[in-house]
């Protein structure tokens, strides 16, 4: 193997080791920003519901949504069942908040209207600005306050 | 927002195709190179090309296909990258075994690399929820500090090359500080998500940093003195190194507060300065560090004969390296272990080195941008930790054998010889893809518009 050959392979091989790291970067910058080719997923046909939800009527609120602590933007979408908020992975709304409580409150419908009720937490539930003591119901667009998560209801 | 149209939030992608390819051409350059070695010592393709090549292939394809059915999401480049650095640490191995140098072995190191794909892939498949080792904070805790002090216990324990760091199981001998810093990072984490608040928050601010109480110092005092206690009793210096810097870069990731680093590196010093006024062997390095040079010691046994032989080799690399398979790395002593990087950096220069050290930064960068993407404080924690405990020890070995710190016996990760260290670096990679995966996953989708059922995710 001569020698001029041998040289050509040394820096044709850091060469190669170089394009390597730069077409991780290249995969790296991609990554970044997204890729263009990859179409929108089309959204999963709703299958056809098999008992049709009773459509709330004017004035009820519709969804809870989270404005403001670490999970803010989150919304649910309210239906019959009691929502349960709190550190418990098992509840509906897990938040994960040193100054929540791990089963803090509860939302629950009754006659049309959404209660909230503290389930004996350490720090409290606040309705607007005012401590919840026993079952309250929740008016639209007021902010229920636990730990630093502040949720609120909305049509 | 131009388009008022109701556009998905856009989904990451998976680039599967992207993680295949680079592993192809990651493998291709571990072939191209056992290629380069044979040609350049025997004049022709080695037979090893294929063994080895197709070898390491076959279990990087292996890997791939668990990660891509068991953490479909995961980061396309952590793979690829770990692949390279594995590779061209098999290659150096090999390069050192043609090159007739006593206890370099490519075949046992490609057999650990199958070892370490089984238990990444085992990882990968047993563990579903990395947060399930946040249940195991103390469990972890317990099982790091008792692997660390494992090597001590009478009959277990093994002293091999002056340090008291391996335990010998029949009839092979494993380094348990490996796999201990698995299991303290994970400790650190589980106990720094539930602690953070207190160590961040209260406390005195005087002048420009913020004290924080004394009570609160107890857990870092404590690792300090332990990491200490590892030094001295093992004379392992790198582990206590590793151990008590990943602790305090853990705790400035918790609680973002400078006075931890600031406590952190004092506290080092004073260790390390009253470890080498009370130790022997702390001040030998101490010494050989600063005069290398030095005649006598480099004809001392222990002296700086090791450390000169690396950076003569570096030396004679220069910028582009003597080429592969043509230089001379067996003069330095245990090249083919904590040496690795001298002898790599002689047959590929300076040039080739940077490489490799871009290939552990972007590593590295993977991991530290997992921990920016994990949703939980704990994943964000242990993402974090894992990465810096990974940059780290690169730091500390490559810093120690350029003669940039005091050399402190450590493995260059991936790259060096030995079993015990791979393995656990290999689980310390299923970590991160396991991370990651969970990290870059798109939220649950609705099924439907509205109605009884709600997706959520765990």
């Amino acid at each position: 193997m001569s020698e001029l050959t041998l040289l050509l392979i040394r820096l044709a091989f850091l060469a190669v080791l170089w394009f390597f790291v730069i077409a991780a970067v290249g995969v790296i910058r991609t990554d970044l920003f997204g890729s263009r080719a990859g179409a929108p997923i089309p959204p999963r046909k709703a299958p056809k519901a098999v008992k049709p939800v009773a459509k709330p009527r004017k004035g009820e609120p519709r969804q809870m949504v989270v404005t403001g602590g670490p999970l803010q933007g989150t919304t649910i979408t309210l239906s019959e069942t009691p929502i349960t908020i709190g550190r418990a992975t098992d509840a509906t709304l897990v938040v994960s908040d040193d100054y929540a409580s791990s089963r803090h409150a509860r939302l629950f419908p009754q006659d049309g209207q959404w209660i909230v009720e503290d389930l004996g937490s350490t720090n409290g539930t606040y309705l607007d600005r005012s401590k919840v003591t026993r079952p309250t119901p929740v008016p639209l667009g007021v902010p229920i306050r636990i730990g630093k998560t502040v949720i609120e209801l909305r049509k | 927002m131009s388009t008022p149209s109701a556009e998905l939030v856009p989904l990451p992608a998976k680039r599967r195709v992207a993680q295949l390819v680079m592993l192809a051409f990651a493998i291709v350059i571990v072939m191209g190179a056992y290629a380069n070695v044979g040609l350049a010592i025997d004049g022709r393709v080695p037979a090893g090309m294929l063994t080895y090549g197709l070898g390491l292939g076959g279990f990087m394809l292996a890997a791939y296909l668990v990660l891509a059915k068991f953490a479909p999401w995961a980061d396309p480049l952590i793979l690829p990258l770990v692949t390279l650095v594995n590779g061209l640490g098999l290659v150096m191995i090999y390069r050192l075994e043609q090159a007739k140098m006593g206890g370099a072995s490519a075949t046992n190191q490609l057999v650990w690399t199958g070892a370490g794909v089984v238990l990444f892939s085992v990882t990968l498949i047993v563990l579903r929820d990395h947060r399930a080792l946040q249940r195991l904070t103390y469990t972890a805790g317990a099982v790091g500090l008792i692997l660390l002090v494992s090597p001590l216990t009478p009959f277990l324990g093994k002293e091999i090359n002056g340090a008291r760091i391996w335990i010998g199981i029949g009839g092979a001998s494993l380094q348990p500080a490996e796999f201990a810093k698995l299991a303290l990072v994970v400790f650190f984490a589980g106990y720094l998500v539930a602690k953070r608040d207190v160590l961040a928050l209260a406390g005195r601010r005087l002048l420009f940093i913020d004290l924080p109480r004394a009570r609160d110092l107890g857990p870092v005092l404590i690792t300090w003195g332990f990491s200490l206690a590892v030094l001295v009793v093992q004379k392992d210096l790198g582990s206590s190194l590793l151990i008590f810097g990943t602790f305090i870069a853990m705790l400035y990731i918790a609680t973002q507060r400078t006075s931890w680093v600031l406590i952190g590196i004092l506290l080092f010093v004073g260790g390390a300065i009253l470890a080498g006024m009370i130790f022997s062997h702390v001040q030998d390095r101490f010494t050989v560090y600063l005069h290398p040079q030095d005649p006598a010691l480099y004809d001392k046994v222990g002296g700086s004969f090791q450390l000169l032989q690396g950076l003569f080799a570096m030396g004679q690399g220069g910028v582009i390296g003597t080429g592969l398979g043509q230089g001379h790395p067996k003069l330095i002593p245990l090249a083919f272990s904590d040496f690795i990087f001298p002898a790599t950096g002689e047959e590929l220069g300076l040039t080739g080195l940077m490489a490799l050290l871009m290939v552990y930064a972007l590593i590295v960068e993977r991991g530290l941008r997992t921990s920016i993407a994990a949703r939980d404080p704990f994943s964000k924690l242990l993402a974090g930790g894992l990465s810096f405990i990974l940059a780290w020890q690169v730091f500390i070995i490559v810093g120690g054998v350029t003669n940039l710190i005091p050399l402190t016996g450590l493995v260059t990760p991936f790259m060096s010889q030995g079993g015990s260290a791979l393995l656990a670096n290999w689980i310390l990679i299923a970590l991160l893809v396991r991370m990651s995966d969970s990290a870059r996953k798109p939220p649950p989708q609705a099924i439907q518009d509205e109605g009884m059922t709600q997706v959520f995710q765990r």
